[in-house]
């Protein structure tokens, strides 16, 4: 009897086994799909309250709308004056984006000759240094006297403010090699533009993109500052004049579009990074 | 027959920033077509410098090198030289497979020589079929130096120069490596010239081992390896293997403070 009973649990054992498995799998996914769904409604959350206790805030203080808009009041002008805000995102889309190019291209440019000739490097790399250390609010105007009242002023802001930390990481990135990856390339009987092209120039993509997605906001703010110095058009005008004209919720709906259109351009680089850095860069593991 | 590498009075010396320091001092030795050499010593010895040497990589203060036949520069400009270092070095941005294929891509548009073995089945040849579309960074450490081995096999060349390329690893997949790369000579009939610090490795792999003495690197000892061609790792039990392997360490041990 005993015996039986004994064989018959042997036989059912394997199967409770893969059962408890089973369910123990499962539990551990629905646990996933929890955490999931919790990192995506935790900063809904966040972003829900901290808008409640604003509009809560100027509520009960009454506070007047030329110190500090309701949220209400700010939903209500960003529709209402679209059209106006669009107008005037799309000099400043421009002079951003046109900076962006020209800076991050000129980066890139001379990091490759300082690579190449390390004298200019150790000439030149104290004059950016030194021009870095101007503040932008400093630079805008002695480029606004240079170069007129257009967008070309804003334009090189922020093509100026891109620059350094571009050039700073891009140099890193091409000189940072594996040692032991240059001296196969030795081996290989490569020529300096192969090395350049095969190992640094690839080997300095992850620093680039780093760079670059610094330069996508700092980008915005430089052409935003520029526009403060006598310009009429563009997100930096509107902001000083609704300033001017104590129409806090224009100032912020102005805000409110500058800062998207940064969130999106550095959204936009950091999916060009995915796109084109798909390896884990050497000196991460 | 000519030698594949033969070394006459190598000496190298570093400037450093008050001294100049002397790497390696009046080293001698050759090795036969189709040999399997290991450079065995104590780290500062000067074997890495010593491969870097025969690889066209630093040029000798004194003395001459001749690599089959002919300067290691021309050799190396033949492409008759694969290197493997101690980090696989491979380009992390490169799967495996494009990896083993950059040879052909740099130093000159080249095609693999008539009957040389694809990038494809240089891969198979070290284990590694299958693996060809993976990242260095998916692959562990062992299959990070079989793609270095592959690349540095591709286009057949007559020599391999290989420093420490196994010192990294775990003692198991070093002993399964070393096994797999007597395999891989006695197949490719290349010549091996071998850099390591285990005495173990030292005298398993090669037929002949150059025992290197530090402070100034310069030759302690040679010794032709008795043990037959056909072996696997149970030899490294055998009396002979012990007892090889029990000279080679008195050779280090001689006037050593390390």
């Amino acid at each position: 009897m005993t015996d039986l009973a004994t064989h018959a649990d042997i036989a059912a054992a394997p199967r409770a086994s893969a059962d408890r498995l089973r369910a123990e799998e499962e539990a551990f996914l629905a646990s996933q799909r929890r955490d999931r769904l919790r990192r995506r409604i935790l900063p809904a959350i966040g972003v829900a309250s901290f808008i409640l206790l604003w509009a809560a805030l100027v509520t009960v203080f009454k506070v007047p709308p030329y110190v500090a808009p309701s949220p209400q009041a700010v939903v209500a002008t960003l529709v209402a004056r679209f059209d106006v805000l669009m107008a005037n995102l799309l000099p400043t889309a421009i002079e951003a984006i046109s900076g962006f190019l020209l800076g991050n291209l000129a980066a890139i440019v001379i990091a490759t000759v300082f690579v190449h000739r390390k004298s200019l490097e150790q000439a030149f790399f104290p004059v950016v240094v030194l021009i870095n250390t101007i503040p932008v609010v400093a630079k805008a105007p002695i480029l606004v006297l240079l170069m007129g009242n257009g967008m070309e002023p804003k334009i090189a802001i922020a093509a100026l403010i891109c620059f350094f930390p571009t050039l700073v990481n891009m140099v890193r990135g091409l000189e940072s090699v594996n040692p032991q990856a240059l001296e196969l390339m030795r081996v290989l009987s490569a020529s300096n533009s192969e090395i350049f092209f095969k190992l640094r120039l690839m080997n300095a993509l992850p620093y680039l993109f780093s760079a670059l997605k610094i330069a996508a906001s700092t980008a915005v703010i430089g052409a935003i500052v520029a526009e403060w110095i006598g310009s009429t058009t563009g997100i930096g005008a509107l902001i000083i004049q609704s300033t001017y004209n104590f129409d806090s919720a224009m100032l912020y709906a102005t805000v409110i579009v500058g800062s998207t259109f940064s969130v999106l351009f550095f959204l936009a680089i950091t999916g060009l990074e995915r796109l084109f850095v798909r390896w884990r860069p050497a000196n991460a593991h | 027959m000519t030698a594949a590498v033969d070394c006459r009075g190598v000496s190298v010396r570093f400037l450093s920033e008050r001294r100049s320091v002397t790497a390696l001092e009046d080293v001698s030795f050759e090795v036969a077509p189709g040999g399997f050499m290991s450079l065995l010593g104590p780290s500062g010895c000067g074997k890495s410098t010593l491969l870097r040497v025969v690889a066209d990589l630093i040029t000798p203060s004194e003395g001459s090198v001749s690599v089959l036949g002919t300067t290691p520069q021309e050799a190396r400009r033949a492409r008759a030289l694969g290197f493997v270092f101690q980090d696989a070095a491979l380009l992390p941005w490169r799967t495996a497979l494009q990896n083993v294929e950059l040879p052909l891509e740099v130093g000159g548009r080249r095609s693999l020589p008539q009957g040389a073995a694809s990038p494809r089945e240089l891969l198979k040849l070290v284990g590694l079929s299958g693996w060809e579309n993976s990242y260095p960074h998916e692959l562990s450490g062992g299959m990070r130096q079989r793609v270095a081995i592959a690349r540095a096999l591709l286009g057949g060349p007559r020599l391999l120069l290989m420093d420490e390329p196994f010192g990294a690893l775990d003692e198991i997949t070093r002993d399964r490596l070393n096994e797999e790369l007597r395999r891989i000579w006695m197949e490719t009939g290349a010549t091996i010239l071998f850099v390591t610090h285990s005495v173990y490795e030292a005298v398993y792999l090669a037929d002949r081992v150059l025992a290197l003495a530090a402070h100034p690197g310069r030759v302690a000892a040679m010794e032709t390896i008795g043990l037959p061609r056909d072996r696997d790792l149970s030899i490294r039990d055998t009396p002979e293997f012990v007892a090889i392997a029990a000279r080679m360490r008195a050779h280090l041990g001689h006037g050593a403070i390390h």
